[in-house]
């Protein structure tokens, strides 16, 4: 009996192992793709592949990433990489920013644990707080909504999202100004 | 036994939700959308088909006293294959799902009908008899689905056909409970007249 | 601190039967009476902290270190199973009454998924994801929070789980229409007692 076992757990891993060796590649492609499509959206027009010229920039024990977008080998924008916290588990945001500091447009990478019907709509790109991002300075235009006493439009019933979500954005902030200070 | 009246058993007669009531935790957790319910309904079938089929295959060398290690053995892995082929193919259907998917191992269905069905019947008949359960789960799960977002979101498959919110009760984890609640008694109601 | 957040989190705001949807079959099954519903729970409580003990361990010295990761729900499972079986074995020799009082549902949480889900969440979920703005790596549990958080959690099954029962007590007294009899009107019944939960959602 244990022998039968046995055999079925051996069997059952080589098989996982096969799966797993099949799936490795399509996984990894499906996880490029998805940051790709992050980074187009929210930088300007380029012709580089910003995800071959990633760099990573760290304070403290905190890493994120930066994607720089070139055209004709002048930067045109960085895509900024951050994770957040929302309200049910963290949301990964890419925010885009022109040489200048402007923001040029954010996008939502993961927020999976965010609440169906409100936290989630976070994803939505027409959103209030993520059309109000778009062109926003954040060096003139502090990053906090409504309800604390700033100028930006939460998500209805959903002000811890949107709060993590600011949050996140000036995080980036901060990790562009070091790329400036460079 | 026919082999047609396999199938429409698993959807009508012995429905793993309203009749049944087996596998609650993904039917409640991931039913937040018509398409949600629908995918996670398919994702459960695939389990079901597969490791009913081979069950009914290997029922006989297994002795009787490893038999439910082995079946869970047996399962855990082709949900193992389908969190890996999800994963790669269809990454935003495996975000929304998250933990619901390897839960599809404990889901009492899956192991319920290998311990009634399977290791007593044929392949085909493993196989068709995972189809209908499966089936009668989907649809179960699609019908939760659309209630929930026809109510909490005002849309049908994605589809707005309201403007604003709805009552966003229904899509949060009270609704969950209600929204079973009341079209298990509607199913009731339908297929038995005497209540 | 940190660990009184994890327990209100867990037991009050993230309830995992009211809100995750975890171990909704013996919650239906086993709560007609009080007295077997806080049987299943705390057998549910000893086995959830010493499978997140294990799983967490395997986790991080197994299948980490061996690049297996993908053989998680497997060996997840089999873990736990095998645990049940030696819990109900170790009990019946140590503590013939502890056996009497939780044996006949240690069986039955094998395929409670209440157990492989927070087993599965204590190494995969990010903790502490508030503070972490701005980093890309996450922030994981170590061994001691695990262990907390697992034993938070079947506080707060066990509580959901009394308290239900004793509703269901009562409503067996009443007089409910024959539709709704059984299963229908404790979903209902669970319905409501989630809509009171969701009043401690931004507690934490």
């Amino acid at each position: 009996m244990v022998v039968v076992l046995t055999a079925i757990c051996l069997i059952a891993s080589a098989l996982l192992a096969v799966v797993y060796n099949v799936t490795a590649e399509p996984i990894a492609k499906a996880e490029v793709a998805k940051v790709n499509a992050a980074i187009s959206a929210v930088v300007p027009e380029f012709d580089n592949v910003p995800s071959e010229e990633v760099f990573e920039i760290e304070d403290g024990a905190k890493v994120s990433k930066v994607y720089p977008a070139k055209k004709g080998g002048e930067i045109v924008g960085y895509a900024v990489e951050v994770k957040s916290g929302g309200f049910g588990g963290p949301i990964q945001i890419m925010v885009g920013f022109t040489p200048d500091g402007i923001i040029y447009n954010t996008s939502i990478v993961a927020a999976s644990n965010e609440t169906p019907g409100l936290g989630a709509k976070i994803l939505d790109d027409n959103i209030p707080i993520r059309v109000q991002m778009k062109n926003l300075n954040p060096a003139t235009t502090p990053l906090v909504v409504k309800n604390d006493g700033g100028s930006i439009d939460a998500i209805t019933a959903s002000t811890i999202t949107s709060r993590g979500f600011l949050k996140g954005v000036e995080a980036a902030y901060g990790v562009f100004l070091k790329i400036q200070a460079k | 036994m026919g082999k047609l009246k396999l199938i429409t058993d698993g959807i009508i007669k012995n429905n793993p939700t309203f009749v049944l009531v087996l596998g609650m935790c993904p039917t409640l957790g991931t039913t937040t959308s018509a398409i949600n319910g629908l995918g996670m309904g398919v994702a459960t079938m695939f389990v079901l088909i597969l490791s009913n089929m081979v069950i009914s295959a290997v029922a006989k060398v297994i002795p009787d006293k490893v038999r439910i290690p082995s079946y869970i053995v047996i399962i855990a892995a082709f949900v193992t294959i389908l969190q890996l082929l999800l994963q790669a193919y269809v990454p935003s259907l495996y975000e929304t799902l998250g933990l619901f998917i390897p839960l599809i191992v404990v889901n009492c269905i899956v192991l319920g009908r290998a311990e009634a069905f399977a290791n007593k019947n044929g392949v085909v008949d493993s196989a068709l008899d995972g189809i209908g359960v499966g089936l009668g789960f989907t649809i179960a799960l699609t019908v939760i689905g659309a209630v929930r977002e026809i109510l909490g979101s005002g849309s049908v498959f994605g589809l707005k056909f309201m403007e604003g919110d709805g009552m966003l009760a229904f899509v949060l984890a009270p609704g969950a409970f209600l929204v079973l609640g009341y079209l298990m008694v509607l199913f009731k109601k339908l297929t038995n007249k005497e209540a | 601190m940190e660990y009184f957040i994890i327990i209100i989190s867990a037991v009050f705001v993230n309830n995992v039967v009211l809100s995750q949807f975890l171990g909704i079959c013996p919650f239906l099954g086993v709560s007609k009476k009080v007295s077997t519903a806080a049987g299943m729970s705390a057998a549910v409580t000893f086995v959830m902290a010493l499978a997140t003990l294990v799983t967490y361990l395997l986790q991080k010295y197994v299948l980490d270190a061996f690049g297996i990761g993908f053989m998680q729900t497997v060996a997840f499972i089999l873990v736990i199973a095998a645990l049940v079986q030696m819990v109900e074995i170790i009990l019946k020799k140590i503590s013939p009454s502890l056996y009497q009082a939780l044996g006949i549902f240690l069986p039955l949480i094998t395929t409670n998924c209440v157990v492989l889900g927070v087993a599965i969440q204590v190494v995969t979920k990010e903790f502490d994801f508030i503070n972490n703005v701005g980093a890309l790596n996450p922030a994981m549990m170590n061994l001691g929070q695990s262990v907390v958080f697992a034993i938070a959690n079947a506080i707060g099954y066990s509580l959901a789980m009394v308290l239900f029962a004793g509703i269901r007590e009562q409503l067996d007294l009443n007089n409910v229409p024959k539709a709704f009899r059984g299963v229908p009107i404790a979903l209902i019944t669970a319905g409501i007692m989630a809509m009171a939960f969701m009043g401690f959602s931004g507690l934490v």
